[in-house]
């Protein structure tokens, strides 16, 4: 995984509500045995709706409780595919959250108000270290796990990290 | 200080700060894959084969397909395929498609007394809170996390917030765990329940059998829970002490496990971080009309207004959902028209499901327009009713009895909607297009879907002699 620090640029935007991971990766492409090449399906059944955008760009802004439902790890895989570098949005769906993590795909909590002041603003910077959103000449502060932010700040492997624990794990 | 049966669970398992150690880890055909080969590229090996568990469920046909070689379909099966290779390169005991005892992997963990009160368990699946039914720990994963728990037997993790659901009163005549966890959704809300761990309880849970609660458990996903659990009481020692299972202890290990088990209940006065009040006397049978869990109501409703939604992305959601769902506001639920009824999933697919749908279908034909299906949970489960001559009871009225997998609960095999196609279903998610695009979705109680099968239409069990 590649250690995050600021992530800049373009914001696509999907402003609806509970988007669950059938959605993001529909199950007919859950058959395949590798990490790689899901961008090219992304929301394949909603990219087919008149009017549908969604331009590759660093930041995509969503509605609440993005990435509910089924734990895939196809969703993260193909958002970052697709060129997706971070999720902003008012909240998450649990596993989801953890899933990006794990690949390093930065999901950013902010307020239902400042994720459509994002949006609208079209342009931003993340930067993880200062826990701060960019944008508009504004800057929002967001909340994540310190454990957490340690590790993408320095792209750590965690099966390394938690095999450190080795002593402890054998004894248990 | 009073503790909660989160808290005991997780300080009997916490290897070191935000390190917990999984006792059991279940794995299957669509989200393992990936982790085996990036374990394989690290040279790493299988910590504990004898903690993991794999099954092929996800993607396999349910015509009795004998083995794996002969999937039909190419990409299955070279999923099921790779399973298997993995399996025994890593040592991992894996019931595949043509052993008996494969089937829906939160099926198969309890029947083989694997899934016990008290343990830390994943799996690369979001219905893995199924399991907390026992008063375990248990949540759905990812693949990179099936990897490291393959590789560490532990798993990273922030200890998720405590909500307890206290239902009061008891359920009424025909309203069965699905009705119950379906309107706790309707009530809070499909993010409802997000970074915390559910335990329910009150007398309505108290009576639930096993399978009930691996119903009420398995949905609290759909609530956006982590894991959902019941204390483990004496309907729960019961499970095995009534059968032998081949993963449980017996004799005087399993009377000092429940020794044990016992003292997993939260302590009186134990403080959960929320804690939400359902009415149990007051649900009805439910169904949804929308695209998520949440979008749900009693079967004498009707469909609702998006106007009467006052949050704005909730009344754009309605909208979009009665859109795609080809239903105008104020629609009666009764009498609203199925093609399609599927009895089956990690939700509703156990032997008691089954017995509760056969009851209804007993001396009754399925309806002229519709064509109905039953997939039994594993192959044990399907065994049982064929012993008991249930798999009779379906064919005979007109069902299809299909073997055990998850089938059309994400239609990842053959069995899925046809656009438009309207489905009663006792699986877990009504998503846009989850048994398959452009499938209109209806989540049910196994009573429920086997009368709409019946009926043609969605009828209120309650008024079924």
């Amino acid at each position: 995984m590649e250690p995050i620090r600021k992530i800049a640029g373009g914001v696509s935007d999907l402003d609806r509500a509970d988007v669950d991971t059938d959605q993001i990766i529909p199950k007919q492409f859950l058959k395949r045995i590798e990490r790689s090449g899901f961008g090219e399906f992304l929301f394949f059944d909603w990219a087919k709706e008149p009017g549908w955008s969604l331009p590759a760009n660093p930041i995509l802004t969503a509605g609440r409780n993005f990435g509910c439902g089924s734990s895939r790890e196809h969703a993260p895989w193909a958002l970052e595919d697709y060129g997706f570098r971070a999720i902003v949005a008012p909240s998450f769906g649990d596993i989801f959250y953890m899933n990006s993590t794990k690949i390093g795909l930065l999901p950013v909590v902010l307020a239902e108000a400042d994720v459509r002041a994002l949006a609208a603003a079209g342009v931003g910077e993340i930067d993880l270290e200062a826990q701060e959103v960019r944008f508009d000449g504004r800057t929002v502060a967001f909340e994540i796990d310190p454990e957490l932010r340690h590790r993408l700040l320095g792209g750590l492997d965690d099966i390394a990290l938690a095999l450190q624990q080795e002593a402890a794990i054998a004894a248990y | 200080m009073a503790k909660t049966m989160l808290d005991k669970i997780w300080e009997a398992h916490e290897v070191a700060q935000g390190l917990l150690y999984i006792d059991l880890h279940v794995v299957h055909e669509v989200t393992s894959p990936q982790a085996f080969e990036s374990l394989r590229l690290a040279g790493r090996r299988v910590r504990r084969p004898d903690r993991t568990l794999a099954t092929a469920d996800h993607n396999v046909p349910t015509d009795g397909t004998p083995r794996a070689a002969q999937i039909k379909d190419e990409l299955s099966r070279v999923q099921v395929q790779t399973l298997e290779r993995n399996c025994a390169e890593f040592g991992v005991p894996v019931y595949s498609v043509g052993s008996d005892r494969q089937g829906i992997c939160h099926v198969i963990g309890p029947e083989l007394g694997v899934t016990q009160p008290g343990m830390t368990i994943v799996c690369g699946d979001s219905h893995t809170s199924t399991h907390g039914a026992f008063g375990a720990l248990a949540s759905g994963i990812g693949t990179s996390e099936v990897e490291h728990v393959l590789a560490t037997q532990c798993l990273a993790q922030t200890k998720p917030h405590s909500m307890r659901i206290r239902y009061d009163g008891a359920a009424g005549f025909g309203v069965s765990a699905k009705d119950l966890i379906l309107a706790t959704i309707g009530q809070m809300g499909v993010a409802g329940a997000v970074g915390h761990a559910v335990e329910y309880s009150g007398p309505a849970i108290e009576a639930l059998s096993m399978e009930g609660r691996m119903t009420l458990c398995n949905m609290t996903i759909e609530g956006g829970g982590r894991a959902g659990m019941v204390t483990p009481d004496d309907t729960t020692f019961e499970w095995f002490e009534s059968v032998q299972r081949p993963g449980a202890p017996s004799g005087t290990e399993l009377e000092e496990a429940i020794a044990r088990w016992r003292g997993l209940a939260s302590d009186d006065g134990a403080v959960f971080d929320r804690e939400l009040v359902v009415d149990a006397g007051t649900v009805s049978p439910q169904v949804t009309w929308g695209t998520n869990p949440g979008m749900v109501v009693g079967v004498n409703g009707s469909v609702p207004a998006p106007e009467s939604f006052e949050n704005p992305v909730d009344r754009e959601a309605a909208e979009r959902a009665l859109h795609y769902m080809g239903l105008e506001p104020g629609t009666p639920i009764q009498g609203l028209k199925v093609d399609r009824v599927f009895i089956g999933s990690c939700t509703n697919s156990r032997i008691g499901d089954l017995r509760a749908a056969a009851a209804v279908v007993k001396g009754r034909r399925v309806a002229g327009n519709v064509s109905a299906m039953v997939v039994p949970g594993s192959h044990q489960v399907s065994a049982q009713a064929e012993s008991e001559g249930l798999d009779e009871v379906f064919r005979a009225a007109g069902f299809d009895w299909r073997t055990a997998g998850c089938s059309m609960c994400l239609g990842m095999n053959p069995d899925i909607l046809a656009p438009g196609e309207r489905c009663a279903s006792t699986s877990n998610r009504n998503f846009e297009g989850r048994q398959g695009r452009g499938g209109r979705t209806h989540l049910v109680s196994p009573e429920m879907a086997a009368a709409a099968a019946i009926a043609g239409e969605f009828v209120d069990i309650r008024d079924w002699s």
